[in-house]
């Protein structure tokens, strides 16, 4: 194990600048999100949770996949990718690491998303370890340990060091080029620190979430509870919590008209959106509590199904903590999961 | 507030005991003391959830038009904040004000559970309002705030303690109005000069993540269907591209409630990422007291408005233009 | 070398058939010529007017057919009314093929079949019973009923005349809604001919054709003892990836484009009423 010492930590960002690129959580007016680094960026890694999720250093948010030039009849299809530069993403959280393994299936699969893959090889994840974590957080429920999140390599910080411990090949790559800046030791210090993060995980009100009766034998059982109208009463059918959940996944497809051709780009997505499920004959999902559901029964029952009982939830809370009307996944496992009704 | 929710869950009960309404909307207790979520109570024993506290900032008239299509009458519970709202919607005829029954209710204004956490305090387990100070427990300890310092933005722009409409109120304690600043933000930005102005809403705008919270919380975006979400409007109002979503989505709609807006402040309240959304509209109200004398949506269900009557010494367009108001 | 998926290949049309009145059917190839991918029956593929929008389609044509695909395509929508437009030497972009196909070598294989279709439901059935005429020994009798609002309403009428009235063992029974000058078959619609025809239970059935049809042919058969295991159909949902990742076309934890769009009726029925 390595450390450094905080006020250090810009030399480490300028250093693994120098030959990739660094996404690191970054306060832009006022709010923290994942962004490039840059000298004279105010860097925030003691934000907990950043407002969009890391997702979009692989997954972005908008991205372009192919041009169409058209000639008369004629239709020229033009790959616009470039090679993808690797890049460190720096400070992810437990559960935002749980995220990207929840979203590597889905786009790793077979059949492979080409564009995902692109992006997913040329990172370098460096995680970082909660120490304060907060009330909306149930990571501990879907078995994720916030002390101790995997990675490229593994960070911890405390109030004077950053420790750094590499996981794997691509982490030794990235420790050999930064190592000129650390120093060793720091087991003592970061088992004192997961020590105590444990015993407030322990205490956290979400802590004891029952999870049990969301399985896919009670597909159809959760599927048809009468529940979901007064839950999803409220739903605005906004795409608040699609676009902050680091594990949402849902995208379109879409033609925007350049003046030298057709771009053919991709963006994301909301199942809470009217349009999402609608055809020229028709729409599956005419009901916001229809959207609702699906978003839910999708987390908590269908990806599961789909993935041996992997969750597509992991617990960050974002949802909790960004729905404008306060409706969340925790409402719905405290409703559906029977816990209101004992 | 204990007394005043009290008495709201009494009054709810006996309206719907005696079948004068068949629908109370208020807001409902969610897994903490400081996240209520909108509801619509049917049955009596349906309102052992309900809550009224310091959270329910919500302005739930926009509800209305969806549940007020039921049969039956329907009561709600409005601050008078949502009452301007409420009068809005009835004068665009999308709410049907004999079909609604209406209970002002007491604020003291509202509290806003991130600005608590922005104080350094997490894991937060409970809130108490004690006066003008909040008391919150966390696992890691007491901390007491001073209330003016959580309150909801647009609760700091208050327009006042009275109520625009209502059928009955349950106000218990006295309601101090606070002092009317609101467009002191608003100059603010004036003095910048073009290029600053640009800058702070590139800026802001820029950490739109296009999740339409602002335009669907808004109750004067009350279209069926908005023009954003017809494919054959060209406009992907969901892609995050950095020309049209960005600098106009926000300023459209800017123009598209003006004259309308109350200016209840809901679209900055929702904003995931905190855009101070409601200066844009802001401006347009101050423009519209300047360019045609003072005026208040939602002051009144009846009447015209600036922007939809033509008075024959109405400024000019070059006039508007220019800026150069009354 | 991993496949592209999401990128399509050129298509150009060869030929373009007026089929009904909103029909046309669009013979398809690459830009040298030849058969743009190999697929099975029931299988759909991505067609695009770039700029305009893509959309998922039944491959019509059997996969026997060596030399190009049909498409089969019904004008309801912003993409298909420009694609309508289409004359030959047009081009489209054809990604694909997608979704699990019928179980032609498998279930079907050596069993009676009955193929069920109301209007242009026939395109992803056609693709079977074409695979099933060419691989005729392999498969016991074969009993089409298909129907349509009028007799200009029937897709690939020509081919079934011509053709398919003429296969031995094969019977073909054709109905419209209501009475037409000049239709001298049966006239009402297809649920109640399916009961009328008294067909043999121990038939393995696929249906295609609106909603509503579905349902009430289903319960017809049902009446008339067929089992769900041996009742196929296919489902149509929004689709925008084709391979199971931009998640709309998901029936409860199945997505219509990977998993279907061919699906059992006893496995429906294990789905939740979503589709």
């Amino acid at each position: 194990m390595f450390k450094i010492r905080k006020e250090n930590l810009n030399d480490l960002y300028a250093k693994i600048s120098e030959s990739m690129g660094l996404y690191i959580p970054i306060k832009k007016a006022g709010e923290v999100n994942y962004h490039v680094w840059g000298e004279g960026k105010e860097v925030s890694l003691e934000t907990l949770k950043t407002v969009r999720s890391p997702k979009d250093a692989f997954f972005p948010q908008t991205e372009n996949m192919m041009k169409f030039k058209t000639e008369g009849k004629n239709i020229d299809i033009i790959d616009v990718r470039d090679e993808k530069r690797p890049f460190v993403l720096f400070g992810v959280k437990a559960c935002d690491y749980k995220a990207i393994e929840v979203l590597d299936k889905v786009f790793l699969m077979d059949p492979v998303d080409t564009y995902y893959k692109a992006r997913r090889d040329a990172i370098t994840i460096v995680t970082l370890a909660c120490s304060k974590p907060e009330e909306s957080c149930f990571c501990s429920v879907f078995g994720i340990d916030a002390t101790a999140p995997c990675g490229d390599v593994t960070a911890w910080l405390d109030e004077n060091y950053l420790y750094w411990q590499a996981n794997t090949q691509k982490g030794e790559e990235l420790t050999g080029k930064v190592s000129a800046l650390f120093e060793k030791g720091g087991e003592e210090e970061v088992k004192s620190q997961q020590e105590q993060t444990k015993t407030i995980l322990a205490k956290l009100p979400f802590a004891t979430l029952d999870l049990s009766r969301f399985k896919p034998e009670n597909l159809n059982e959760l599927f048809n509870a009468p529940e979901w109208e007064s839950l999803s009463e409220a739903c605005l059918g906004c795409g608040t919590c699609t676009f902050v959940c680091p594990t949402c996944q849902c995208f379109d497809i879409r033609d925007f008209k350049t003046r030298d051709g057709v771009l053919r780009y991709r963006c994301w997505d909301s199942c809470m959106y009217s349009d999402f499920t609608l055809m020229a004959h028709g729409n599956s999902r005419t009901t916001q509590m229809q959207r609702y559901r699906q978003r839910f029964m999708h987390k908590l029952v269908y990806y599961p199904s789909q993935n041996d009982g992997l969750y597509s939830c992991v617990g960050c809370g974002r949802c909790v903590n960004k729905c404008p009307q306060r409706l969340n996944i925790v409402k719905v496992i405290n409703t559906l999961g029977g816990k209101k009704n004992d | 507030m204990r007394d005043v929710e009290q008495k709201m869950i009494e009054r709810a009960a006996a309206l719907l005991q005696n079948g004068e309404v068949a629908r109370v909307v208020g807001w409902k207790k969610g897994e903490f003391y400081f996240d209520p979520a909108p509801a619509v109570f049917e049955t009596v024993d349906e309102l052992k959830d309900f809550v009224y506290n310091g959270f329910c900032g919500a302005n739930l008239s926009k509800y209305l038009i969806k549940v007020s299509k039921n049969e039956g009458k329907t009561a709600i519970f409005m601050k008078p904040c949502d009452s301007y709202s409420f009068n809005q919607l009835v004068k665009e005829h999308r709410v049907d004000r004999e079909k609604i029954y209406v209970i002002a209710v007491e604020c003291q204004g509202k509290l806003d559970i991130e600005k608590i956490k922005a104080n350094g305090v997490t894991a937060v387990t409970n809130v108490e309002e004690n006066g003008d100070k909040v008391t919150v427990s966390s696992l890691y300890g007491e901390t007491v705030l001073d209330k003016a310092d959580v309150m909801l933005g647009k609760c700091l722009t208050c327009k006042g303690k009275t109520h625009q409409a209502k059928d009955e109120d349950i106000i218990l304690h006295e309601m101090p109005a606070p002092a009317n600043n609101r467009f002191d933000e608003v100059a603010k930005l004036e003095a910048m000069t073009e290029d600053e102005r640009f800058a702070f809403w590139k800026e802001q705008l820029q950490k739109c993540i296009r999740c339409n919270a602002c335009r669907n919380v808004c109750p004067a975006c009350s279209c069926l269907k908005c023009v954003f979400d017809n494919p054959s409007s060209g406009v992907a109002a969901k892609a995050n591209d950095d020309r049209f979503e960005e600098q106009l989505f926000h300023v459209i709609r800017a123009f598209h409630v003006s004259g309308r807006c109350t200016d209840c402040g809901e679209c900055s309240r929702v904003c995931p990422q905190n855009i101070p959304l409601h200066l844009l509209n802001r401006k347009f109200i101050k423009d519209i007291d300047g360019f045609y004398g003072e005026y208040q949506a939602g002051e009144t269900a009846e009447g015209k408005t600036p922007l939809t009557s033509y008075k024959e010494e109405d400024l000019e367009v070059s006039d508007v233009f220019k800026g150069e108001g009354k | 070398m991993i496949e592209e998926n999401l990128i399509p290949k050129v298509g150009v049309i060869t030929n373009v058939r007026k089929d009904t009145p909103d029909v046309k059917t669009f013979r398809v190839v690459g830009t040298d010529g030849k058969k743009l991918f190999k697929h099975m029956p029931g299988q759909c593929a991505m067609v695009s007017v770039p700029g305009v929008g893509e959309c998922m389609f039944s491959i019509t044509s059997s996969p026997t057919n060596e030399e190009y695909m049909e498409f089969s395509i019904k004008k309801c929508g912003c993409v298909t009314e420009v694609i309508h437009s289409m004359e030959e030497g047009s081009q489209v972009t054809v990604r694909g093929p997608y979704g699990r196909n019928f179980p032609v070598e498998e279930d079907f294989k050596g069993k009676d079949l009955l193929f069920i279709a109301g209007g242009i439901g026939l395109a992803p059935l056609r693709s079977v019973i074409n695979y099933v005429r060419h691989y005729r020994n392999n498969y016991g009798k074969v009993v089409v009923v298909y129907g349509a609002r009028s007799a200009d309403d029937l897709v690939d009428f020509e081919e079934i005349k011509t053709e398919w009235k003429n296969e031995p063992n094969f019977e073909v029974y054709l109905t419209i809604d209501r009475p037409q000058e000049g239709w001298n078959d049966h006239v009402g619609f297809v649920p109640s001919y399916v009961k009328e025809l008294g067909l043999d239970p121990n038939m393995t059935a696929v249906l295609c054709g609106p909603p509503i049809m579905i349902k009430f042919t289903l319960a017809g058969l049902l009446e008339l003892g067929f089992d769900k295991s041996r009742v196929y159909t296919t489902l149509e949902l929004r689709m925008k990836c084709g391979i199971g990742k931009c998640g709309r076309c998901n029936v409860g934890d199945k997505f219509v484009c990977k998993d279907g769009p061919v699906f059992r009726m006893d496995q429906l029925d294990e789905l939740p009423d979503e589709y």
